[in-house]
């Protein structure tokens, strides 16, 4: 090659460098960009199969997203216009007809229902998949247990497109908890092609990736940073979805997740501070929308085992010098449900949450503690969950503040959120601030966590009670035989009850608060908080 | 040399084994429970019994520690509970992005640290030495994260320059082929220059932040020694013999002064690597920082441990670097050996 040759070609590439160079926004990538969802959040899943070992939170919206299950639910419209699941009425999703027997359900499956890599789903992927859930241990296991789904051999093969539950008892929650996100159907035979004698389950497998049929398939998870959903263009068991791709990012700092929102980077954010939610919503440039969480509290608790907590007035001192109203205000910022101060004439009514009739009164409150003995006060500990610092730790300082009043004086002891658990399985906090919702919306499922003698891990105040166990076991027995009259009479017992020897205060109910642009629409309240993509769309 | 050198591994792995033990009894003594964290909030005291089995941590401590060296030893570094990943898996996955970052914000500090403390140090008392006095000042006085936070609010969220701070990417590109794990030199090597330069936008705040918070040591070590050398004998006589100032500045007095400056880069670097943390959370960077945060908060041993260890073998190579450096730049030092 000349000299000059050289010089000439050497010319030409630098100048085709240059020509594409400045093409930054390639048509294809707006294009891509336009039909993508970005969905911001502070943490991302460590485990997107809902079976695993500590699978946590977010790991559910990857299952719920991604896998199907044999029914799912309704949903309706609130009053504000928000998308709300239905309790009581269920939809076939995999099952295209469910009849129900007096100790069985048989599920009819759809045929035309396929995995993600094109294998029909039959019978027995269900079957193996129920097994499954029951027999793992852990949270899944726990969870069916709920609904009185505890045995493999519940689970009965009938012909390959039928399946049938039998009931070990009479459960109302039986088939509620066969829509939770739980009870997913998982492609059997590939799973177990990955199984091993140690792990004879496939966990190792599904722990990263899906083996279902759901309407999102797993393109790309990033453990930590982002997890990126295809659509199933071939999914059967409903509409389909509107967004062909949805990129979740993991933003862990609050203010950038605001201001991506803000300039109009992301399409939607959960998890931003209560304050940041007001100021969306008065600012106008959003659609925010804020949703009570169902079956869910945040209490102050007691522990009724030891003095001075095991002394009922000092327990109804302590929830008159509660600062409800301040706490409503000034820590959430409107942003919850109130559930104190009803009116003294109020009829008990057959739901939860409700308002009980406590009020921030401090001269009843130090009255009590005169008739408690507890004249000089006493000195107690404070606990709260660091986790959740944006709301505990100012409604902690907030209790503090007016038990000081009352003559107890308190210590904040701040647990940090890897501990908590621990802590709250000792049950030794005498005093502390915590949250507890549940999946299935009916109140003896609440009850039955929180209140019952069996001392579950939720009954962190270790309140034994035979009158309260007999209203719980006699709702659900009610509930299962649909004697209504029982039903009602036995929650309204149980709800008077806890409120008259309240070891436990309930201080408000937390809203899910969800921010968007105002070109997203299609969101839906689901019971597990968590986002549902079918039916997102952008523009 | 040898024999200096053979000492020096050998100290090199005596650290490392006290690293590992100490990693290991730290990681027990932390509060929070690994097994009830990771049974959910549902658990029974059974199914807590269940993880703990499964993740036998019910073994006395010293035969866990066993456990633990032979995994090392095969160069098993465990499973992450919050990512369920291997860890070894995790961390070379997210190392090139710390050291990208953190490479791009030390080039950026010794491009302008260098410089402004030669100039401070030979225009003693002047303009230039001031503002560069105030620059180091504000820089290392300012918290990273809050630096961070201050830069993405201005140049994201104000005026629109800089993209959304989301990490490595923006959503719509794809990495490029890893062959160095550094999407800058990737992205070259495939040729792809659009990723290059959405890349290098991404890289642009990040790396400010850190340069920012790493300019004050840099910039006072450079003008400090700068100003013992300039004030001592072989430099007069440079000047006496008449050789231009920038020679003698450049060549000879520059050179001289280098070393406590290298000393003081390795210090630094190591300094970034830990404001790495903080500056990854901010950018959401999927770096090894912000990795080892998350594992610690959710009791999670096995990241933190390798974690630590990781960085542990970084400094002592990084120190061996530095060591081998002088005697690059300082005869004298190869020579006393």
């Amino acid at each position: 090659m000349k000299r000059r040759d050289f010089l000439k070609s050497a010319g030409a590439l630098a100048a085709s460098t240059a020509l594409t160079a400045p093409a930054v926004f390639s048509p294809a990538k707006a294009q891509s960009r336009a039909e993508t969802l970005l969905i911001v959040s502070e943490g991302g899943p460590n485990n997107i199969d809902i079976h695993g070992v500590g699978t946590n939170v977010p790991g559910y919206e990857v299952a719920w997203n991604c896998y199907s299950r044999l029914i799912s639910q309704e949903m309706k419209k609130l009053p504000n216009g928000v998308e709300y699941y239905d309790k009581d009425k269920f939809k076939p999703e995999l099952a295209e007809d469910m009849k129900l027997a007096d100790m069985s359900a048989t599920f009819k499956l759809r045929k035309d229902a396929k995995f993600h890599d094109g294998t029909p789903i039959t019978a027995k992927d269900v079957k193996w998949s129920l097994d499954r859930a029951v027999t793992v241990g852990g949270f899944p296991t726990f969870q069916m247990r709920a609904g009185s789904l505890e045995k493999p051999e519940q689970f009965v093969v009938v012909d390959d497109h039928t399946v049938r539950v039998d009931f070990l008892r009479k459960d109302k929650l039986t088939i509620p908890d066969l829509a939770v996100v739980v009870p997913v159907v998982m492609h059997s035979e590939l799973v177990k092609k990955h199984a091993t004698e140690k792990d004879p389950w496939g966990l190792d497998y599904t722990k990263q990736n899906i083996a279902g049929g759901g309407p999102y398939n797993v393109a790309k998870w990033t453990p930590g940073t982002e997890v990126i959903f295809e659509r199933n263009e071939n999914y059967k068991l409903g509409p389909l979805p509107k967004t062909k791709r949805i990129v979740w990012r993991i933003v862990p700092s609050a203010g950038n997740r605001r201001a991506l929102l803000e300039r109009g980077d992301a399409d939607i954010s959960y998890e931003l501070p209560n304050k940041d939610f007001v100021e969306l919503k008065q600012s106008g440039k959003l659609s925010i929308v804020s949703t009570p969480f169902s079956n869910g509290i945040q209490y102050l608790g007691m522990n009724v085992t030891k003095p001075p907590f095991d002394n009922i007035k000092v327990r109804q001192a302590v929830a008159y010098a509660v600062p409800y109203q301040k706490i409503v205000d000034a820590v959430l910022y409107g942003l919850a449900g109130k559930v104190y101060g009803a009116p003294a004439n109020k009829q008990t009514e057959v739901a939860w949450p409700q308002a009980h009739k406590y009020n921030t009164d401090i001269a009843k409150a130090k009255k009590l503690m005169e008739e408690a003995g507890y004249k000089d006060g006493f000195e107690t500990t404070l606990s709260f969950d660091l986790n959740f610092a944006g709301v505990n730790e100012p409604s902690c300082v907030l209790i503090q503040e007016s038990l000081a009043q009352i003559g107890i004086k308190t210590t904040i002891n701040k647990v940090p959120g890897a501990n908590w658990r621990t802590e709250l399985n000792k049950k030794v906090m005498p005093l502390y601030v915590n949250v507890f919702s549940g999946w299935l919306d009916y109140p003896e499922y609440f009850f039955r966590w929180c209140y019952h003698g069996s001392n579950s891990i939720f009954n962190t105040m270790s309140y034994q009670s035979k009158e309260m166990d007999k209203f719980i076991d006699g709702a659900r027995d009610a509930a299962a035989i649909g004697d209504k009259a029982t039903y009602d009479k036995d929650v309204k017992g149980m709800v008077d009850l806890a409120f008259a020897d309240i070891p436990r205060i309930p201080l408000f109910q937390p809203y899910s608060n969800v921010a968007m642009q105002k070109n997203v629409s299609g969101y839906q309240y689901w019971f597990h908080r968590r986002l549902d993509y079918r039916t997102l769309a952008k523009g | 040399m040898f024999l200096r050198m053979g000492k020096r591994v050998g100290i090199t792995l005596f650290s490392i084994a006290a690293v590992i033990v100490i990693t290991f009894a730290l990681t027990r003594i932390l509060p929070g429970d690994t097994a009830e964290y990771f049974a959910g909030p549902a658990a029974t005291k059974e199914a807590i019994q269940e993880v703990r089995v499964k993740l036998g941590l019910d073994k006395p401590k010293y035969q866990q520690f066993i456990r633990y060296v032979q995994d090392l030893s095969r160069g098993d570094f465990g499973q992450s509970l919050t990512t369920g990943q291997p860890v070894i898996r995790d961390l070379t996955a997210r190392l090139p992005a710390s050291a990208e970052l953190t490479l791009a914000g030390l080039i950026v500090s010794i491009l302008i640290a260098i410089p402004l403390g030669v100039l401070a140090a030979v225009k003693e008392g002047s303009f230039i030495d001031h503002i560069s006095r105030v620059v180091a000042t504000a820089g290392v006085s300012l918290p990273v994260f809050f630096t961070g936070l201050l830069l993405s609010y201005f140049f994201y969220f104000k005026l629109g320059w800089a993209p959304s701070p989301l990490g490595r990417l923006d959503i719509i590109y794809s990495a490029p082929p890893q062959v160095t794990g550094f999407y800058l030199i990737d992205s070259l090597i495939a040729g792809d220059l659009e990723v290059f330069w959405a890349a290098l936008k991404q890289l642009i705040l990040p790396a400010a932040t850190l340069a920012i918070f790493s300019l004050a040591p840099i910039t006072r070590m450079t003008r400090a020694s700068m100003l013992a050398v300039l004030s001592s004998d072989f430099v007069r006589t440079a000047r006496a013999s008449g050789l231009s100032t920038r020679k003698v500045i450049l060549t000879y007095a520059f050179r001289n002064a280098l070393l406590p400056v290298i000393t003081t880069l390795g210090m630094v670097f190591s300094f970034l690597l830990g404001a790495n943390v903080l500056v990854e959370k901010v950018f959401a960077w999927p770096g090894i920082g912000s990795y080892a945060v998350e594992a610690l908060i959710a009791s999670d041993f096995a990241p933190v441990q390798g974690f630590v260890l990781v960085m542990a073998v970084m400094y002592v190579l990084l120190n061996l670097m530095i060591d081998l450096l002088y005697g690059v730049i300082d005869p004298r030092v190869r020579m006393a050996a």
